[in-house]
């Protein structure tokens, strides 16, 4: 009888713990793993995979999706359905961006998003300008590890 | 030594008032959630998805579940954030999904001038059920998969239209 009731109460405080953590992390801001090094020399400029940096994703750009040229955000792959990319803003909607062989207007609700090491960044090069809605959040800052500790401009 | 009296009273209406705090933000929490994740209600409004839906506006059940495991299938209508402008959402019906053809009219008022496409990798195409008055993939092409947000499960406002949508 006392460890049903134990265990109600942990199962009790486990669910409240985990909704009021999904809440805080779609509409505040959460921490996530950056992979790959198509962000280097910002985020990840080693290749060893065990020294990832985490980086502090804030979602209160989500309300109205108002972004400036140069802001770091995680946006949900337009190809690949369960896959999430970190990259940098360099195109708003109505700008030209020139890439490799032609010179190509952003629409409107979207954007051109690049890696900072263009050598081996899969981005709008590739897949083209991706619309807005596919943000996930703005990076700000690099939260681990310690010693990369910085916000990010 | 009032005063010290005052702390004490005032510091049992504090915990009080902040337990009553923090059921309310657990409440809102799981509002949140279930919105968000599970079910929610919508108002759509517009002419685009005649006769389906109503002009002045339906209030519509829509699950978060499905498009998260790759359910959505063809002739679904789904909520998809609207490619054109983030902060709206568009409700239209899935008429392709990866790798299928299509050919649609240009313009289906005037002729019939046919445009074939095939709906690339991560896309689907949608398209209103209205199509004299529907902005939707024959306008702004192919939308990735990851904009659509919920899939309309049944009508439940105006009552006399009570169940589901085909």
């Amino acid at each position: 009888m006392g460890i049903q009731n134990l265990l109600w109460q942990v199962t009790k405080k486990a669910f409240t713990g985990g909704i009021i953590g999904v809440t805080i992390s779609d509409r505040c801001c959460s921490v996530v793993p950056v992979r790959g090094d198509s962000m280097s020399p910002t985020l990840n400029p080693q290749r060893n995979s065990y020294l990832d940096d985490y980086v502090l994703v804030e979602k209160f750009c989500l309300q109205d999706y108002k972004f400036v040229r140069g802001d770091v955000v995680v946006f949900s792959s337009p190809t690949h359905f369960k896959d999430k990319y970190i990259k940098r803003i360099v195109g708003l909607p109505g700008e030209w961006i020139s890439s490799s062989r032609d010179v190509i207007r952003v629409p409107e609700g979207h954007c051109w998003v690049e890696g900072d090491n263009k050598a081996s960044s899969l981005d709008s090069r590739t897949f083209g300008p991706i619309p807005l809605g596919l943000i996930r959040g703005r990076v700000t800052s690099v939260v681990w590890p310690p010693q990369r500790v910085s916000k990010i401009s | 030594m009032r005063w010290l009296r005052y702390l004490n009273q005032w510091r049992g209406t504090a915990k009080e008032a902040l337990e009553q705090v923090s059921i309310v933000a657990k409440f809102l929490c799981l509002i949140h959630v279930t919105d968000r994740y599970i079910i929610s209600s919508t108002h759509v409004q517009g002419p685009s998805m005649l006769p389906t839906l109503n002009l002045t506006g339906d209030v519509i059940l829509a699950e978060h579940l499905s498009h998260r495991f790759g359910k959505i299938g063809l002739g679904d209508i789904v909520l998809v954030r609207s490619p054109t402008d983030p902060t709206r959402m568009v409700t239209k019906r899935v008429l392709g999904l990866e790798g299928h053809r299509l050919s649609f009219s240009a313009d289906p008022l005037v002729g019939d001038s046919s445009i074939s496409v095939v709906v690339p990798k991560g896309h689907v195409w949608i398209q209103g059920d209205n199509l004299y008055a529907s902005t939707d993939s024959r306008n702004f092409g192919p939308v990735p998969y990851n904009l659509i947000e919920g899939k309309a499960l049944l009508r439940v406002w105006p009552p006399r239209f009570f169940g589901s949508l085909r």
